[in-house]
């Protein structure tokens, strides 16, 4: 390995284009694929968002702009019930898969695992190049089944048989066949970004650099790494499982003959709770490393946040039937699944107190990254006090399946994935791209997407409060829910907003990368190692490497005169 | 305090709804404090020119103390929302309590349908009456089903019950309710079951007693020869 690390920058000026930026062995680079596929899927999914929102708020009413699709996916512009299930089922699984995976853990996940524990790359760059490039095909495949016979996936993201295990209850052939290929292939992809995670960090760290050193973002990708592989396995077989009732009329999940349906969603729901906690902690990761900075202060409880986050995603496997409460399983089984549910509550308070302890008698600085990072937990406290009334057994039987658990995730995820991922990006754009982002558009963005995202989600609380089921085509076919047209008008304009607010962020970043302020090394004055190295890093990362003699987060100690002290410099 | 709720006609909604109030105001409080502290502190500790941040790592127990009290606060609170919800799960989806009124809930895309036995209390035999998404039930009595599904997942959600539950195909599935008022309520489906999911609508006609026995009586009339006036009665 070192080897090969030594040789890279000697390398460097005679790799042709293709070899450094298409199939690159550079962990940043490859970071930076994932981030662009990310942004790419986003836009994707944004677009299947404003869809839905549209249909919800005016239903059966020419979608604006729209009126290009060609039938039957669409009808000048008027969505079809058909097409209404295949866009909530494609926004989930792109949004889930597609955009915060490889955002989070692919992009951030790949930039930062080997800066911070002073690597010169990863374990094993052919693998990372190979994840990237499956990761690539999946999202490929999900895009491509829109475009075949019958549409995209529609039985939902959460895929349950029967309705996903035979065409002949959705009309959808080729459609699930695909979705199934392209989460397998996701599946695997991550599997093999979350060896080389693992790897690296137990085998590649930077002398000095003991696990109890090492940055919360990276016990985060860890240990979402680890809780992704354990995981993952059980849906890998019961996808394989399903494909196989689809493909070749076998019926494991097919009750005439002797299949259950339920099998699915307990190897469903082992994998995605889990699945959860995998793409909130490299969020929360990221919200860790920039309170310290901006607050110019320690992390408050460092292991008690290390063994909070095992706990959690310890925990994270005993709850999976919180989402089956109603489903029909084992009656005695529901009320220690809600127990479970409820105790996480446990881990994620110490987690949260110690971020705003954090903030106590510190020196705050209110940039950009600082603010998403505030916002991060402003939005992630709801979303996890909301979480406590669904993990309620007896509350879940009326709230299961309806907005308020839209509303309740949305928050959970939105805040570590939308706002802990603009957390990372404002943050960490100087080292990826060498120059610093515009602060005034930053906050300009900061501050319409904070309010324009809870103009979006409080209505569906209420909504879902009022009852109203989740994935109807026309909710106001009931007339209980007739009155609800206001409260999803007000959320897709709010919605509609929200997008338009992100242009500024898309603006200042382009703008940023090519013409932004040239940053040096450690343009926010922060002790990891990433911040050692030049802005971008070379490939190879270090001029030198580096020996590590503190922990992470030594800001504003005593006996020195700065108010901080890198990881890497001995006194 | 808010009218959030549609309007509750069982006897079990009102212990649902409590357990919904009783996490309210929990969580409202701890939503309120976490958002004060962090708004308090982001305004109260700006940098300022000639002020340092103070020294806190939170290892020491002492300070530790902050974190740990208010989780051990948090799991009493986890303890007492789930006794109270244990408590009402198991009314709601436990035992049904004996009943003369039996009924079957079928789903089948994109349909409610409900199977009566007829006077003599059997199903499967001819004088069984299926109503597609019809439910007819006398008030203040308890109505025990069974869910069942022909196709795909459905889910029997009925808002003014406050009662749910899937519908698995192979599967019988028994619940309950008993209703506190007569009217005409909706019934939905709330498990994406294909195109039509959102047409899955029936309804639930609640009668008062005498209507109830008017209602049985056309159905089922005396004369025919299969009923006698006893099981009419008892239905």
């Amino acid at each position: 390995m070192s080897s090969s690390a030594a040789a890279h920058p000697a390398h460097e000026n005679q790799l042709s284009f293709v070899r450094q930026y298409i199939f690159s062995l550079d962990h940043k680079v490859i970071g930076k694929q994932y981030l662009f596929l990310g942004m790419f899927m986003a836009l994707a999914g944004g677009l299947l968002a404003y869809l839905l929102r549209w249909q919800l708020a005016w239903p059966e009413s020419a979608v604006p702009g729209m009126s290009w699709i060609p039938e039957p996916t669409m009808f000048q512009g008027i969505i079809p019930p058909e097409f209404y299930n295949a866009i909530v089922t494609m926004h989930g699984t792109i949004m889930v898969f597609f955009v915060a995976m490889p955002i989070l853990l692919g992009a951030f996940g790949n930039f930062l695992v080997p800066l911070m524990v002073g690597a010169p790359d990863m374990a094993f760059p052919r693998l990372n190049m190979m994840s990237f490039w499956t990761i690539f095909t999946a999202a490929m495949i999900m895009l491509a089944s829109f475009f075949v016979p019958g549409g995209a996936a529609s039985a939902g993201w959460t895929g349950y048989p029967p309705l996903s295990a035979d065409a002949v209850y959705t009309g959808v052939n080729w459609g699930i066949t695909l979705w199934i290929l392209g989460l397998a292939l996701e599946f695997a992809s991550f599997l093999m970004g979350g060896i080389n995670f693992l790897t690296t960090v137990v085998s590649m760290r930077a002398p000095g650099l003991k696990m109890m050193r090492l940055p919360l973002m990276v016990w985060m990708q860890i240990v979402a790494a680890v809780i992704f592989m354990l995981s993952v396995g059980p849906l890998i077989a019961g996808a394989v499982l399903l494909l196989l009732d689809r493909t070749v009329g076998t019926s494991f999940y097919a009750v005439q003959k002797g299949g259950d349906p339920l099998l699915w969603q307990h190897l469903f729901w082992f994998f995605g709770h889990p699945e959860v906690y995998v793409v909130l902690l490299p969020g929360i990761g990221a919200v860790l490393e920039v309170l310290p900075v901006f607050s110019r202060k320690p992390i408050f409880g460092y292991k008690a946040i290390v063994y909070s986050t095992i706990a959690a995603g310890f925990l994270s496997f005993i709850v999976w039937a919180h989402h089956m409460f109603v489903s029909g399983m084992d009656f005695d089984l529901v009320m220690p699944f809600s127990i479970t549910t409820i105790l996480i509550s446990v881990p994620f308070t110490i987690i949260l107190l110690a971020m705003i302890a954090t903030l106590w008698k510190g020196a705050i600085r209110l940039a950009t990254p600082m603010l998403f990072a505030l916002g991060t937990l402003m939005v992630f406290i709801v979303g996890g006090l909301t979480g406590i009334f669904l993990g309620s057994a007896s509350a879940d039987i009326y709230l299961h399946d309806t907005y308020f658990v839209v509303a309740h995730f949305h928050y959970t995820l939105i805040s570590a994935v939308f706002f802990g991922g603009f957390t990372a990006m404002y943050y960490w754009f100087p080292k990826m791209f060498g120059r610093l982002m515009n602060e005034t558009w930053g906050k300009i963005h900061f501050a319409l997407t904070l309010v324009c995202f809870n103009l979006v989600f409080i209505p569906l609380f209420k909504a879902g409060l009022g009852g109203e089921m989740r994935r109807l085509y026309n909710p106001f076919e009931y007339d209980f829910l007739k009155p609800h047209q206001g409260l999803h008008q007000f959320a897709t304009i709010a919605a509609i907003l929200l997008m338009i607010a992100q242009l500024p962020f898309l603006v200042n970043f382009f703008w940023s990368m090519f013409k932004g302020k040239v940053a040096d090394r450690n343009p926010w004055q922060a002790n990891t190692l990433e911040w050692a190295a030049p802005s971008p890093p070379p490939h190879g990362n270090f001029d030198t490497a580096p020996s590590v003699y503190h922990g992470p987060y030594v800001y504003s100690a005593p006996e020195r005169k700065e108010d901080w002290q890198p990881q890497h410099q001995p006194h | 305090m808010f009218d959030w709720f549609p309007q509750n006609i069982s006897t079990f909604g009102g212990d649902i709804d409590s357990v919904f109030w009783l996490i309210f105001y929990i969580v409202g409080a701890g939503f309120i404090l976490g958002e004060a502290v962090i708004i308090y502190c982001a305004i109260r500790y700006r940098r300022k020119a000639g002020r340092r941040a103070a020294f806190i790592t939170g290892e020491k127990m002492s300070e530790l103390a902050w974190v740990m009290v208010p989780a051990a606060i948090v799991l009493i609170l986890d303890f007492g929302i789930e006794f109270a919800g244990g408590e009402a799960w198991s009314k709601v989806k436990g035992e049904t309590p004996a009943s003369d009124i039996k009924v079957i809930v079928t789903g089948k895309q994109f349909n409610w349908n409900f199977t009566y036995p007829g006077p003599d209390g059997t199903f499967g035999t001819d004088d069984d009456l299926l109503l597609e998404n019809e439910l007819h039930v006398p008030v203040r009595k308890v109505v025990d089903i069974t869910i069942k599904s022909e196709d795909v997942l459905h889910s029997f959600f009925v808002p003014v019950m406050r009662l749910k539950q899937d519908a698995i195909p192979g599967r019988s599935i028994p619940a309950w309710f008993e209703a506190t008022a007569t009217g005409q309520y909706e019934i939905g489906c709330a498990e994406l079951c294909g195109y039509g999911h959102y047409t899955m609508r029936g309804f639930l006609f609640v009668h008062t007693a005498e209507d109830y026995a008017k209602w049985i009586q056309e159905r089922w009339p005396p004369a025919a020869p299969s009923a006698d006036s006893t099981n009419v009665v008892q239905l």
